[in-house]
């Protein structure tokens, strides 16, 4: 017909297979890009949560009483459960303190003894009074305290990973 | 710019004359059935990086292979995705290397020049299925469990050192956490090492001697 084109056969192709290619070299590319970051966009889970403890009339006034929950930590496929504790103490009938019962000294875990009237430490001897104060020992400060509010008459501590 | 860089770097690298050579060859007429060892060596390719993106997560033990799957596929943005093409590309090298194979016997490219180029490539077929195998027991679930017990069974069947063979498949005498690790290391590092190693032979060989022509009527 003697018409002249003006972009050439070999670079039509040239051009198309570029065009399909990048298409194509993105579709890989771009997904795999997510793929890899994945892990580091994901929050990992609720970190920090409200805890029950059951109705506050179950706490008698003066009487530290233990509790312990677990949360289980998921990683990829991994899954790792930890145990926490801790003294529920009723210092009146209105005034609460929730202590953990991780020794503030190492990280052992303190047990209350009725008989000497204070949290004692198994590994070095330390003793908390009932309101987490270090009575002998090395510690270097008072038992930790959960957060805790009261509704509708149970009791919740605030958990925080870490 | 752009062009100076490339002439910059073509005088010292060649990259116009290794374009010419590797590229830009010479070829007999041809029809789609020549574009198949491409399309192998792309699907190779393809494996190659999809399969090193699925070891970011993916663990070979017996303890976390399953788990560590269910999560690429559940869990692990566009992981479906890398698995589903390293599944399916696998399917797909497997009938692409062998079709390849069957257009190569039909046209009788086999020939002089071209038999090493053939004995390579009936290596390649063969490290081509011992991917498909040792990759087969990797996700460690039920079907692959017993799809390997019954492969290292039959592999037993060999006349006098069967057993033998039967227990360096498996490294022991049962399916274990060892043959877990040792398809693992063989589906990763030596089947595709070997692989990369005998595509570089087979392809400086297509490159010497070119592709063959088609026969006529009178060959």
């Amino acid at each position: 017909m003697g018409r002249s084109y003006k972009v050439s056969r070999r670079d039509f192709v040239k051009l198309v297979s570029g065009f399909f290619g990048t298409i194509m070299g993105a579709g890989i590319a771009l997904p795999a890009i997510g793929y890899v970051l994945d892990p580091a966009l994901k929050s990992g889970g609720a970190r920090e949560q409200w805890i029950p403890l059951g109705p506050v009339d179950q706490y008698q006034v003066g009487v530290p009483a233990p509790f312990n929950f677990t949360r289980t930590q998921v990683n990829g496929w991994e899954r790792t459960s930890s145990s926490y504790g801790g003294f529920v103490v009723r210092e009146s009938e209105t005034d609460f303190k929730v202590l953990s019962n991780i020794c503030t000294h190492l990280g052992c875990r303190v047990a209350w003894e009725e008989t000497e009237n204070a949290y004692v430490c198994p590994c070095h001897d330390a003793a908390f009074t009932v309101d987490g104060e270090v009575i002998s020992g090395p510690p270097p400060r008072p038992l930790d305290e959960y957060e805790f509010k009261i509704e509708d008459g149970n009791l919740f501590i605030f958990f925080k990973e870490g | 710019m752009a062009s100076k860089v490339f002439e910059w770097l073509d005088e010292r690298l060649g990259l116009n004359d290794m374009y010419k050579a590797l590229l830009d060859r010479p070829e007999p007429e041809g029809t789609w059935w020549n574009t198949l060892g491409s399309a192998s060596l792309f699907l190779f390719i393809m494996q190659g990086v999809t399969g090193i993106f699925l070891l970011m997560y993916y663990t070979p033990s017996p303890d976390h292979a399953y788990d560590s799957i269910q999560y690429i596929m559940n869990e692990v943005a566009f992981g479906w995705l890398i698995r589903g093409i390293h599944h399916w590309g696998a399917n797909l090298m497997v009938f692409i290397v062998f079709v390849h194979m069957l257009r190569v016997f039909t046209t009788a490219s086999y020939k002089y020049p071209r038999e090493l180029t053939w004995v390579i490539g009936v290596l390649l077929l063969l490290t081509t299925l011992g991917l498909g195998l040792t990759g087969y027991l990797l996700p460690w679930n039920q079907r692959s469990y017993f799809a390997t017990t019954v492969a290292t069974e039959i592999a037993g069947l060999v006349p006098f050192a069967g057993d033998f063979i039967t227990r360096v498949m498996r490294g022991g005498t049962d399916l274990s956490a060892l043959t877990l690790s040792r398809f693992f290391a063989t589906h990763v590092w030596v089947l595709p090492a070997t692989l990369a190693l005998l595509i570089t032979a087979h392809l400086y060989l297509i490159i010497r001697h070119g592709e063959s022509e088609y026969p006529s009527e009178e060959d």
